[in-house]
């Protein structure tokens, strides 16, 4: 008797469930335990195919001659395999998922119903450019709306996401330093900046040197100035930053780096806290990636795709990546290799195959028009709202290192200072899980001890807020009272906590089937 | 607007509990200089759902659409049938709507699909693991040369003349920042070559060389033996990096690790994503155990958890960006997981029978069609061997060709004139993939078209 084919059932404990009775099929109500597709699946399909023409194989003697080792399912054992999977997902349609950093937002079902329409999701990239207009009309109605929200003079779409941008930004600062004949070395990254930051500035054959944050939580502008000097091609920022405060020196920052001979990349990961209400340009940065997710609700689903447009002054704009979409006497036309000396000569290349996230550009148009220039600037309004309502409601039980340091913008950042010996920011996390909650950025920034990192975006109501607010009172009570029962969250949600270092130590990536012999017991 | 639940009284309450007099207080910090005193200029204010719907149905409806007539065009990205259930199970919003599984206790649906998803990978590739996917293929190939450079501390690629020129033009690009060499060549129309470039990337491979890219089937649809190369690059200290563009192949074809690959990457689109003109798609990217620390991207782990239960968890970090900041071993922090997700759930309704069904099929009526398109006058089938997808030579520049039939609702494939602007010797090459979604009448049609346009 077995509930799969391979007999393989969840190892079950008492102290899974506080003691109580395993049940035999490992689930428990609505809470479902579900096997590996390659536990559950044999030699089935869900897929009927037309019978094939008869002809002669053409592939060479290059037949596959040994199985492959895919398990197959029918389609409602497939339905029921993943929707099964689903239910032990947190998600934003749950609850509030108040992840500073990477800002989890309402995703409007208008965008998905837009991004099916088969004008936009059934063209091929390389269909003659006078039978896909509407596409490029599209793409370039969406590189306008990030031109004139930013203040910046050129966009490149072709990006695939966020760090994808900041390669792009990078590159293109690159050339431009390369084509006045001034080979610059270093970049200089603040330390509150994302890790990708460094990364980037690495893989774009840079050293990377870090600039010191002040006790405030934003770049020390005395300390860039005086690292400033002929070797640095230019310094990449995050603002607003990741301790969710907005860089008050932001004009003299790129003034001071101008005046050096470097150029300024802004990480326009938070653009979402100023969009309608601070155009980047006027605060004098060159390049800024845009994460289509975070401000203009495209779905993170599980963790990508994404899309990271990049914004670009003037002295950069030349440099764009292939391919873009220019508009011309009414018609829209794509420049690439072939026609990128008439228009462009100074591109840096191509970053990508085809054109970049026609998916999410649609769904970013669908937000864009949704929300016009008016409901965009309420979006920034309310989401800065939220994260100091938030801010203010908790710090006089959470340590609010920044809190003195003026308004915060979209997110708040909180310490583990005054918890209890041996109580830690990861308990409190573990215990918003038990508390039906997605919990927040965990441990970063890393300017701050035991960081909590709070977004709760604009599509949360006062309602959801308070909620919040209360629970998380609740459990830094319980970590400054040192109480043990938060040392074992969770307890309520499909699997206790995982061990991490067993995994990185042992690490297991893919399934293998259990030996024959052992198979047939 | 009906996306922000705030009321104006909700917004007085919160703005009295922070202490502020406005909102305005609350950017205090924005230089004044730089602040907007209303909605940007330009730019329409908002608009109901209803009209949204309108205008951006009116642009897609300027595009003629793949499924509305016969349709060939392959070179990187292929239409095929895509069953129902694969998108009403991706929009489910616990899939759609979640975000990176850093909370792996309320993760667990996204990181059990990222361990199938990793091991029907590297399975398909006959490797031995698979990463949780990356941007495209594109990108995915040009993270294994620089995967190949940490390896082999040396920075010359050869490139295959049969490898997607956008994929040779990211890498170049990318070549320029990170120093590595490349040697490429431009394909050749020579009818029946096997592997197209075999020769010349056999005699290329010195102690200077990091690694042999190829595309199997490459970009004019060849398909090709590899071990022979995989054995001439390991001799010399070299990796081999196979590139696959269209996966349901390896369905009907040798996979490229049992030719000897030592990373396979690959553009997944075909399963269950569409062509959605270009992106999102989801690169493919798998290698031998022996490498996994050097392999880009995020990885998903089986561990157990504090009852002793069986769970997933993102693991190996330590490779990652957030760890290693500059000795990263890519700047890559995320993943196409929605994509990743469409490509198994179809792979899981496939199986290995309906993926081996698919293929033949796929290959079945590509032959027909070669069969069909080589008896029009004045037209040569360049392939031997090939899977879906083949070049036709015309008489003439395939692009006038390829733009007189769209005017007839006819997309004729894709012409290697656009592919490689200024090659002269390919002008006249037509690449046409043929995949299940083509029927007979299709093919007639476009057959006949063909020899029209062609007298």
């Amino acid at each position: 008797m077995s509930i799969n084919q391979s007999g393989w059932r969840p190892e079950m404990s008492a102290a899974n469930d506080g003691g109580s009775a395993p049940t035999f099929t490992g689930n428990k109500a609505l809470m479902l335990e579900e096997p590996l597709l390659f536990e559950i699946g044999g030699d089935r399909t869900g897929v009927d195919l037309a019978e094939p023409p008869k002809v002669a194989s053409r592939l060479g003697g290059l037949e596959r001659n040994r199985p492959i080792g895919l398990p197959g399912l029918t389609e409602p054992e497939t339905v029921r395999h993943y929707t099964r999977l689903s239910r032990q997902n947190y998600a934003i349609d749950l609850g509030l998922f108040p992840l500073g950093s990477c800002t989890m937002k309402h995703n409007p079902r208008l965008n998905e119903k837009i991004a099916r329409l088969p004008g936009f999701a059934d063209i091929h990239p390389l269909q003659p450019q006078d039978t896909v207009q509407g596409a490029y009309a599209l793409i370039h109605l969406v590189g306008e709306w990030l031109v004139k929200l930013t203040g910046m003079k050129a966009v490149a779409m072709s990006p695939k996401a966020g760090a994808h941008g900041e390669l792009c930004g990078l590159l293109a600062i690159r050339s431009a330093l390369e084509a006045r004949g001034d080979a610059r070395r270093v970049i200089l990254v603040p330390e509150s900046a994302h890790g990708t930051n460094p990364a980037t500035a690495a893989f774009c054959g840079y050293a990377v040197e870090d600039i010191p944050a002040t006790a405030e939580g934003r770049v020390d502008l005395e300390a860039l100035k005086a690292r400033l000097g002929p070797d640095v091609a230019g310094v990449m920022i995050t603002n607003p930053n990741t301790c969710g405060l907005f860089e008050r020196d932001m004009i003299a920052i790129c003034e001071a780096v101008h005046a050096a001979g470097g150029l300024v990349y802004c990480d326009g990961a938070n653009f979402n806290a100023i969009v309608g209400r601070v155009r980047p340009g006027d605060l004098g940065i060159d390049a800024m990636h845009i994460n289509l997710h975070k401000t203009f609700s495209t779905p993170h689903g599980g963790g990508g795709p994404g899309a990271g447009p990049v914004v670009f002054s003037e002295a950069l704009a030349p440099f764009a990546p292939l391919p873009f979409v220019e508009k011309q006497d009414g018609q829209y036309l794509l420049v690439e290799e072939e026609n990128a000396e008439e228009h462009h000569a100074s591109t840096f290349g191509r970053m990508v195959a085809f054109h970049g996230q026609m998916g999410m550009f649609t769904r970013a148009a669908s937000y864009m028009l949704s929300h016009g220039a008016d409901g965009l600037r309420q979006v920034a309004e309310d989401a800065v709202l939220n994260a100091n309502y938030v801010l203010r409601s908790l710090d006089d039980v959470l340590d609010a290192p920044f809190g003195p340091s003026g308004p915060c913008m979209h997110e708040a950042l909180f310490s583990d200072e005054g918890l209890a010996e041996g109580f830690t920011t990861l308990d409190i996390a573990k215990g918003l899980i038990d508390e039906g909650y997605h919990p927040m950025t965990m441990y970063f920034p890393l300017v701050v001890h035991g960081s909590m990192l709070i977004e709760p975006t604009e599509t949360e109501s006062k309602a959801a807020l308070d909620q919040f607010i209360g629970a998380l009172r609740s459990l830094a009570e319980k970590a400054k009272a040192g109480d043990p029962a938060l040392k074992a969250a969770p307890i309520h949600a499909p699997r206790r906590r995982l061990d991490e270092t067993l995994a990185a130590r042992k690490p297991v990536l893919v399934y293998k089937d259990p030996p024959v012999a052992e198979a047939a017991e | 607007m009906r996306y922000l639940p705030l009321t104006d009284a909700d917004r007085s309450a919160m703005l009295a509990t922070i202490g502020a007099a406005s909102i305005d207080d609350l950017f205090a910090d924005v230089p004044a200089a730089a602040r907007l005193d209303g909605p940007v200029r330009g730019l329409p204010d908002h608009a109901s759902e209803l009209s949204v719907e309108r205008q951006l149905k009116q642009l897609a409806g300027m595009n003629l659409v793949a499924g509305d007539g016969p349709f060939f065009l392959g070179a990187g990205a292929y239409r095929h049938h895509i069953p129902a259930s694969v998108d009403h199970l991706i929009q489910r919003g616990e899939f759609l709507t979640s975000y990176t599984p850093y909370q792996p206790e309320i993760a667990q649906g996204t990181l059990q699909v990222l361990f199938e998803f990793q091991t029907q990978v590297a399975r398909l590739f006959g490797c031995d693991v698979a990463n949780a996917s990356m941007y495209d293929g594109s990108t995915a190939c040009w993270e294994a040369i620089g995967m190949a450079r940490r390896i082999t501390r040396r920075s010359k690629a050869i490139l295959s003349a049969g490898l997607h020129p956008h994929y040779v033009s990211v890498a170049r690009t990318m070549a320029k920042f990170t120093g590595d060499t490349l040697d490429t060549a431009l394909p050749s129309l020579t009818p029946g070559a096997p592997g197209d470039d075999m020769a010349r990337l056999l005699s290329a491979i010195d102690g200077e060389t990091s690694c042999v890219v190829v595309q199997n089937p490459n970009i004019l649809g060849h398909v090709a033996d590899l071990s022979e190369l995989a054995a001439a690059a390991h001799a010399k200290g070299a990796l081999l990096i196979v590139v696959v563009t269209e996966p349901v192949a390896l369905g009907a074809i040798r996979s490229p690790g049992e030719m000897g690959a030592d990373i396979v990457v690959g553009e997944g689109q075909s399963l269950g994503v569409g062509l959605q003109f270009g992106g999102p798609y989801v690169g493919l990217f798998a290698t031998r155990d022996k490498y996994v620390r050097q392999m880009p991207g995020r990885l998903c782990g089986e561990t157990v958890d504090a009852a002793g239960q069986r769970g997933f968890v993102l693991t190996l970090s330590t490779r990652e960006q957030h760890i290693r900041r500059e000795k990263a071993t890519s700047n890559i922090c995320t993943n196409s997981g929605l994509c990743a997700l469409a490509f198994t759930i179809h792979m899981s309704l496939l199986g290995e029978r309906g993926l081996r069904e698919l293929a033949t099929l796929n290959h079945a009526t590509a032959v027909t069609a070669a069969d069909r398109l080589g008896k029009v006058p004045g037209v040569e089938v360049v392939n031997g061997a090939f899977f879906n997808e083949f070049v036709v030579k015309l008489p003439t520049a395939s692009r006038d060709v390829v733009r007189t039939l769209a005017h007839d609702g006819i997309l004729a494939g894709v012409s290697l004139g656009r592919l490689y602007p200024g090659a002269a010797e390919l002008e006249n090459g037509l690449l046409v993939a043929v995949t299940e979604t083509c029927t007979e009448d299709d093919i007639d049609e476009l057959a006949e078209a063909l020899e029209e346009s062609l007298a």
